[in-house]
């Protein structure tokens, strides 16, 4: 298929590429799927494996409501392609859970009331997951620091940090 | 985002083959600033050059007694490693103090030289800009530009350069290394960004089909007397109005060596060498201090919204080489400027 990739015509025309197979394994399950190169790991989740649970805010990074856990990192799933992801391991909020029971961040967000719309919830978790591994926050203002890449726009902040320092002590 | 060609190069002189001969084409590693600006359709590039497996990570050490840092180690590498906290804290702290958690995960040591700004007027394609369309004009010289340039700026652009991580580099004076068809070239920070002059699309004087491939540190770190200063419209997670990298080497009570580098001023990383020079064989003071930053801001311009920036600019200057002098840099957790 041709089609004028710009908006003014001012690019000359570019050809529709063949889509890519590639193998990712998300929440412990090796998957397979053709996508187009331009595909985001956030699109992919979403659209392709219907894992609705990684939310999609501003898709510029800025937010942080699309973190997910690759390889045990967290990421912006918004600012990665698919197809460079081929052969990872992702972890969404959706593989937290282990046989029915709540991830320790998970609980410790019910029980600290930490979230109002929710909408930033499974990124904040995956985030704050991600902070836990990496080791390097200890103090509120460490976590405050290190968790600035996920805003709340309810305002939960205290709430959230109470939280983290709860599953921090269990961890 | 347009559509676009996808390929994963299997090598170094595989990606500079890819890249040639395909005008518009990119190296991607991290994406974290090419895949924002594709979504806004500032770049369009007709193919993509998958070089994030390319065996260029790992931080190790010259010959000559610096560090090399393999271009696709990420910040977050960097930022942590043992020997880079110890011996260059200066690049630690930047990079601690830039982005988020989650974006120096992915973004990589060598594109963060290649950061584009993040200029408003760049980034609305509805609007004119030199960066992006040679010869279309710039909506900032009279438009809201209170986040522009007040050093080296130019008629035809008044952007800023946007990394912490190139200020520190910058105040290390580090080496870039690349690899194109011709073979193997090193750059002098100082000479890797360019000021807009003319020709504000070219940010760097690194040609197209230029990979790099490496960031060398000189043996000397400063990691007694440092600090990198960063002030900025909310605590976290925001760009730089002005930043300060100062590092000093203090010997009997005198400034034996000094560096001094600002970020969010101007449209590359803003080393002063007269402002560094003036400093040596003085006292560390606050009237030694105040001459280096006339000295630094002898030439500075402010336009209708950012001429604040050159007060601040001045105060942040003479805290940053006093937090230096008395070896108490700036922690990037804690919000107080002490």
């Amino acid at each position: 298929m041709e089609f004028d990739s710009s908006p003014s015509g001012a690019l000359p025309k570019t050809k529709a590429p063949e889509k890519l197979q590639i193998a990712i394994t998300v929440n412990g399950v090796r998957t397979q799927r053709e996508v187009a190169p331009w595909t985001t790991l956030l699109d992919f989740l979403r659209d392709h494996l219907d894992l609705t649970g990684t939310k999609k805010g501003c898709d510029h990074g800025q937010c942080g409501a699309c973190t997910v856990l690759v390889d045990g990192q967290r990421i912006n799933a918004c600012l990665t392609l698919a197809v460079m992801k081929d052969g990872a391991s992702v972890t969404t909020i959706e593989g937290l859970a282990v046989n029915g029971s709540l991830h320790p961040l998970q609980q410790a967000f019910i029980d600290h009331d930490a979230f109002q719309c929710g909408y930033c919830t499974p990124g904040q978790i995956c985030s704050a997951a991600g902070m836990i591994r990496e080791g390097k926050a200890q103090s509120p203002a460490e976590i405050r620091e290190l968790m600035s890449g996920n805003i709340c726009r309810c305002g939960a902040y205290p709430n959230i940090v109470a939280a983290i320092q709860q599953a921090m002590a269990q961890s | 985002m347009i559509n676009f060609d996808y390929v994963r190069a299997t090598g170094v002189a595989d990606a500079v083959r890819q890249i040639a001969g395909h005008p518009g084409a990119k190296f991607i590693a991290g994406g974290t600033n090419l895949i924002d600006l594709m979504k806004e359709d500032v770049e369009r590039p007709p193919k993509l050059v998958d070089i994030s497996r390319l065996a260029l990570s790992g931080v190790e050490q010259t010959d000559s007694g610096g560090l090399r840092i393999g271009a696709l180690t990420p910040n977050s590498d960097v930022a942590y490693h043992p020997l880079i906290e110890e011996r260059y804290p200066i690049l630690s702290s930047a990079i601690l103090a830039g982005a988020s958690a989650q974006l120096p995960n992915m973004a990589s040591t060598g594109g963060n030289l290649l950061q584009r700004t993040r200029c408003h007027y760049f980034y609305d394609i509805a609007t004119p800009c030199n960066k992006r369309t040679p010869g279309g004009g710039c909506s900032a010289i009279h438009g809201l530009n209170r986040i522009h340039a007040i050093l080296g700026a130019s008629d035809a652009c008044i952007a800023t350069h946007p990394s912490d991580m190139c200020v520190a580099l910058a105040a290390l004076g580090a080496t870039v290394v690349a690899v194109g068809p011709g073979g193997e070239r090193r750059i002098a920070f100082s000479d890797f960004h360019r000021l807009p002059g003319d020709t504000p699309d070219r940010d760097t004087n690194l040609n197209p089909d230029e990979l790099i491939t490496a960031i060398e540190l000189p043996p000397e770190g400063f990691n007694r007397n440092y600090t990198y200063l960063k002030i900025r419209d909310r605590l976290s997670y925001a760009f730089a109005l002005v930043s300060v990298a100062a590092a000093l080497e203090i010997d009997g009570g005198v400034l034996k060596e000094a560096r001094l580098a600002l970020g969010g001023v101007a449209h590359k990383p803003w080393r002063d060498e007269k402002a560094e020079a003036a400093l040596v064989g003085q006292a560390p003071g606050e009237a030694a201090f105040k001459q280096a930053t006339d000295i630094v801001l002898r030439d500075a311009k402010g336009l209708a919204h950012n001429a604040f920036k050159i007060d601040l600019a001045r105060r942040a200057i003479v805290r940053a080489l006093t937090q230096a002098a008395n070896g108490t840099p700036q922690i990037q957790a804690d919000k107080k400027i002490r």
